[in-house]
């Protein structure tokens, strides 16, 4: 049979769409149903917080960190923290880093379910979505119980935490550790073996290893492709030494495979979560820092495995109380490229599988 | 503790870190080594953060970053595969106006490398996206933000701003407090 040919159009999505997690435009270059082309445009989000950064001192950036992936904060102010003291040589108490990588383990699954519920919800799986709330309101709440904030929790303080981790809240995360594997299985029997789901996401959206690390993909998505890399494992920060967790890892590069990888990290982190409340030592919560911090001259880049990926800051000081660059090295701004190799060539609805795939959060990428 | 107590404390810190400049010498370094053995000419300046040599840089002549780029990317031993961050840094005070900071990675082996280029403002860079293609929306970035020309990118336009943008919102020069209204910034004609 003949094939009609069809113009090309250009098709715009968002930024105002349910399915491109936040303000994300993209530009799709369509024959039919395929698509030839696809440009993503960001910035719509833009705070220049790197600018702002510049001329505040070192404490008074802390809050900015929270807003970068609003629905994982923890993570980032750990990333800051971690930052800052490297720059400054303060060793933090072991306490304190054991409370720090159970919050940052509690928003890994946090923002695992976001990722995993809108990513079904965009493909029509609406239950899971709903499912997956009811879990991330549980860490909602644990946050609200040890930072009195449910989302912009602002933990970390340089040198430590903020508070320590009340009797209520060891009981509370205690509860929610052995509850969350059993609450697994409800999407595991929603989605893993679901027809319409596989047809939806296997084959998908691959993307290779090889193209995956030239395109600078990283966290959870670069894991789907086959590369064994965590940071948590390569260079160890916060008490990820002490912790025993396996790295989740898939071969296919699908976006059935980061969503396995998905899953299997939330496992993990459940599992350092326990240990954590297991091993969890008695003593300081801070260490002694000076009231101004003033590094000495240099740059430092530390870099954290965060929920979406590499979380990194760049810090250039100058010897002042304010850094003289600040750069945000964010794991969405580089997952966003791998986009339009993931997208091109296949059908419309899977621009929608991608994107929810690679598990994007526009706080991040536009910064 | 007393406010007096911390000054003083600082204070001391200070003075032992200037006594104490601790220079850690890179040549056996193997990173170091091999980009010498190619580029013993290119390499300007190799140095870390205070004691950590995990923080190495390499400073290097802007000319070569293309050649040095594809060097470790495929030279067997070093395998810098991954690229995790460009970073642009104004000095408007300096006769050589920017700064560029390259972080790379080698999944295989774990190791972190910092390459830096010092030019002037009308100076264009050759631009690495045929070495690492993820550096395409890096390059757009320090091109939208700091206004640093490469040569040889594929789509050099704004990313973070809106096309027809005033002025490079990084650079030192910019105000933070901004006289004018975005709508007087952006002069962008409506298609």
């Amino acid at each position: 049979m003949p094939v009609a040919e069809t113009e090309k159009i250009l098709l715009n999505m968002g930024p105002q769409h349910p399915a491109t997690h936040g303000v994300l435009r993209v530009i799709l270059e369509l024959r039919g149903e395929t698509v030839l082309g696809v440009e993503p445009d960001i910035g719509f989000l833009h705070r220049g917080i790197e600018k702002i950064a510049e001329n505040l001192t070192y404490t008074q950036i802390l809050p900015y960190t929270d807003r970068l992936d609003y629905v994982a904060a923890p993570a980032w102010n750990l990333a800051y923290c971690e930052a800052v003291e490297k720059l400054m040589g303060i060793e933090v108490p072991e306490r304190a880093k054991y409370i720090r990588t159970i919050m940052a383990e509690i928003s890994r699954i946090s923002s695992h379910l976001i990722g995993v519920g809108t990513h079904a919800l965009d493909i029509g799986a609406m239950t899971v979505f709903i499912y997956c709330f009811r879990e991330r309101e549980l860490t909602l709440d644990l946050f609200e119980h040890a930072t009195g904030s449910r989302m912009l929790t602002n933990f970390c303080r340089i040198g430590g935490v903020m508070a320590d981790l009340s009797d209520e809240f060891l009981k509370r995360a205690r509860e929610f550790v052995d509850i969350f594997p059993t609450r697994m299985k409800d999407y595991e029997d929603l989605l893993t073996e679901n027809r319409i789901w596989l047809k939806r996401t296997k084959n998908v959206a691959v993307i290779t290893a090889d193209e995956g690390l030239n395109l600078s993909l990283n966290g959870p998505n670069i894991r789907g492709s086959g590369v064994k890399w965590d940071i948590r494992k390569a260079e160890p920060y916060a008490a990820y030494d002490k912790m025993d967790f396996d790295i989740a890892v898939q071969y296919d590069g699908d976006a059935y495979a980061r969503y396995l990888v998905r899953l299997e990290e939330m496992r993990q982190a459940n599992r350092i979560v326990d240990q954590g409340l297991k091993n969890l030592p008695d003593g300081e919560i801070q260490a002694k820092v000076p009231r101004v911090i003033k590094p000495p001259k240099g740059e430092v880049y530390v870099r954290t495995e965060a929920p979406k990926g590499e979380a990194g800051f760049y810090i250039e000081s100058d010897g002042t109380n304010k850094p003289y660059r600040l750069k945000i090295r964010t794991p969405s701004f580089a997952n966003l490229e791998s986009l339009p190799m993931m997208a091109k060539g296949g059908l419309v609805a899977d621009v929608v599988t991608a994107i929810g795939s690679i598990d994007i959060v526009l706080g991040e990428i536009d910064r | 503790m007393t406010e007096e107590n911390v000054n003083g404390e600082e204070k001391k810190e200070e003075k032992e870190e200037q006594e104490e400049k601790i220079e850690i010498n890179f040549d056996d370094n193997p990173i170091v080594k091999a980009l010498k053995s190619r580029f013993s000419d290119d390499i300007l300046e190799t140095y870390c953060y205070s004691d950590k040599t995990d923080e190495l840089t390499v400073k290097v002549r802007k000319e070569k970053i293309k050649e040095i780029c594809q060097f470790v990317k495929e030279s067997p031993e070093l395998e810098f595969t991954y690229l995790a961050d460009l970073t642009g840094v104004d000095y408007p005070e300096r006769d050589e106006r920017f700064d560029l900071v390259y972080h790379l990675y080698a999944v295989n082996t774990n190791q972190r490398l910092r390459l830096r280029i010092s030019f002037k403002e009308n100076e264009a860079v050759d631009s690495v996206v045929s070495v690492w293609q993820g550096v395409n929306y890096y390059e757009r970035e320090a091109y939208d933000m700091l206004g640093i020309k490469f040569t040889g990118h594929p789509d050099l336009k704004r990313i973070l701003m809106p096309d027809g943008w005033e002025g490079h919102p990084y650079r030192k020069d910019y105000p933070l407090e901004d006289q004018k209204t975005p709508k007087q910034r952006l002069k962008r004609e409506r298609p």
